[in-house]
């Protein structure tokens, strides 16, 4: 390490924050924390305040285990980050179940599922115990946002077709389809609310980036 | 009786862990690339929701639900520790899955070889931990019935990794056009293979 002082917002730093939207997309590119991903996804509400929750938790996560990182014995270290990771939860969960329990009953046991999923043990495994705290909750929030950017496509589009409106926190629901195109004959597509839906979506979501960047092709 | 077979069915065909909840589907995507070892984590997966869920329903009936202390005595049965219960259920989790790994390691060395690498990881699954919570959001009325639920959520996880892993082995030789090769056609296929299973749907015995 040299002695000068690195800017805080350098092209180095900076990219920890891009790549994880696009070419290292957690769940598109990394597959991780699909689990909780795409259960929450029917409605655009519930994804919205997943991802924040995820958020929290990972750059909080990320940083309280990069400043402990060199006092962690690495055969403990599992059930460190557990431990760091379920405080963090809990406390999202208490806050949900504070001032939004409506959203909270949605998301229902998906919130206590965010401790095992596999974005936030991942990212504490290969980044914040190796790097030091400003890197690592500038790649916390670069994943997190990557993770809430696909759950918020997904949701939309699921929230879209399925029912033709639209759940903003705080809004409560808008109709995004006008009246007149259902009188014309258009027809909800109720597929797109239940489960395997949320699959296919991704897959297709993966299909689109892959086509677009050549590099992330599987070839085995 | 008939509750009980009510639920089993129910936990492994009607919610099913990865086609209705996708849970575990980190591990399901990761490690299906063959039926032989897709079955082993499949095995493992049961025995470890099997052994959690009955001993986190005690956990959570005996210690950590509003009045569940009242055994101790008097002042104790107002006690609410139900905040506490995800960082409970980890923590029995991963202890739960360090003892099995050393009770089989121990008598049943020939499973250990083929359970091995395996074993550790379930501590992170989402399944297990999700059994665990699913459990409490439901209350079931007695251990009997958690335990049932177990054992069929993890033979639901069984039967949908080794379908999937069989089919990967298949689509090998297909053409799929290559941006979808890997990991978007897998998803595609879970899609169907939930769509199929929602046929189930409203089965009550």
């Amino acid at each position: 390490m040299s002695s000068e002082k690195e800017p805080l917002f350098s092209s180095k730093n900076l990219k920890l924050i891009t790549t994880p939207l696009g070419a290292q997309n957690p769940i598109t590119v990394q597959v991780l924390g699909i689990c909780s991903a795409l259960a929450v996804t029917a409605k655009l509400e519930p994804s919205i305040v997943m991802s924040l929750s995820v958020v929290f938790v990972l750059v909080f996560s990320n940083l309280i285990i990069s400043l402990l990182r060199n006092t962690i014995p690495s055969r403990i270290r599992i059930i460190v980050q557990l431990t760091v990771v379920a405080s963090l939860v809990i406390l999202v969960d208490q806050i949900l179940k504070a001032f939004a329990y409506e959203v909270s009953k949605q998301l229902s046991v998906f919130v206590g599922l965010i401790i095992t999923n596999c974005i936030i043990m991942g990212r504490l495994e290969a980044f914040a115990l190796g790097n030091k705290p400003w890197p690592a909750v500038l790649d916390g929030i670069g994943n997190s946002a990557g993770y809430g950017l696909i759950l918020i496509i997904v949701g939309f589009v699921r929230e879209l077709f399925g029912t033709g409106n639209l759940t903003f926190p705080g809004f409560g629901e808008v109709q995004i389809v006008p009246d007149i195109m259902y009188e014309w004959g258009y027809v909800n597509n109720g597929l797109m609310i239940l489960p395997p839906m949320a699959l296919i979506t991704v897959g297709i979501i993966i299909w689109v980036q892959r086509s677009k960047n050549k590099d992330l092709v599987d070839v085995s | 009786m008939e509750n009980l077979l009510n639920i089993f069915v129910k936990s492994i065909f009607i919610e099913n862990m990865i086609f209705a909840y996708f849970l575990g589907m980190c591990s399901y995507l990761a490690v299906s690339k063959t039926v032989k070892t897709s079955f082993g984590l499949g095995v493992a997966v049961i025995f470890v929701l099997g052994i959690t869920v009955p001993a986190n329903y005690l956990l959570e009936n005996y210690v950590l639900q509003e009045g569940a202390l009242a055994w101790l005595g008097e002042d104790f049965a107002n006690i609410d520790l139900g905040f506490l219960s995800f960082i409970m259920f980890i923590a029995v989790i991963a202890s739960m899955v360090q003892l099995v790994e050393m009770i089989v390691e121990k008598f049943a060395p020939a499973l250990y070889t083929s359970l091995g690498i395996f074993l550790p990881l379930i501590a992170v699954n989402c399944a297990i931990l999700g059994g665990s919570l699913f459990m409490q959001e439901r209350e079931y009325a007695n251990i009997a019935e958690a335990s049932v639920f177990g054992l069929g959520s993890g033979i639901g996880w069984l039967l949908a990794i080794v379908g999937i892993a069989a089919i990967r082995e298949k689509i090998r030789y297909s053409d799929v056009p290559a941006p979808l090769r890997g990991l978007g056609i897998t998803f595609i296929i879970t899609g169907l293979m939930g769509i199929a299973f929602m046929s189930f749907m409203g089965i009550q015995l």
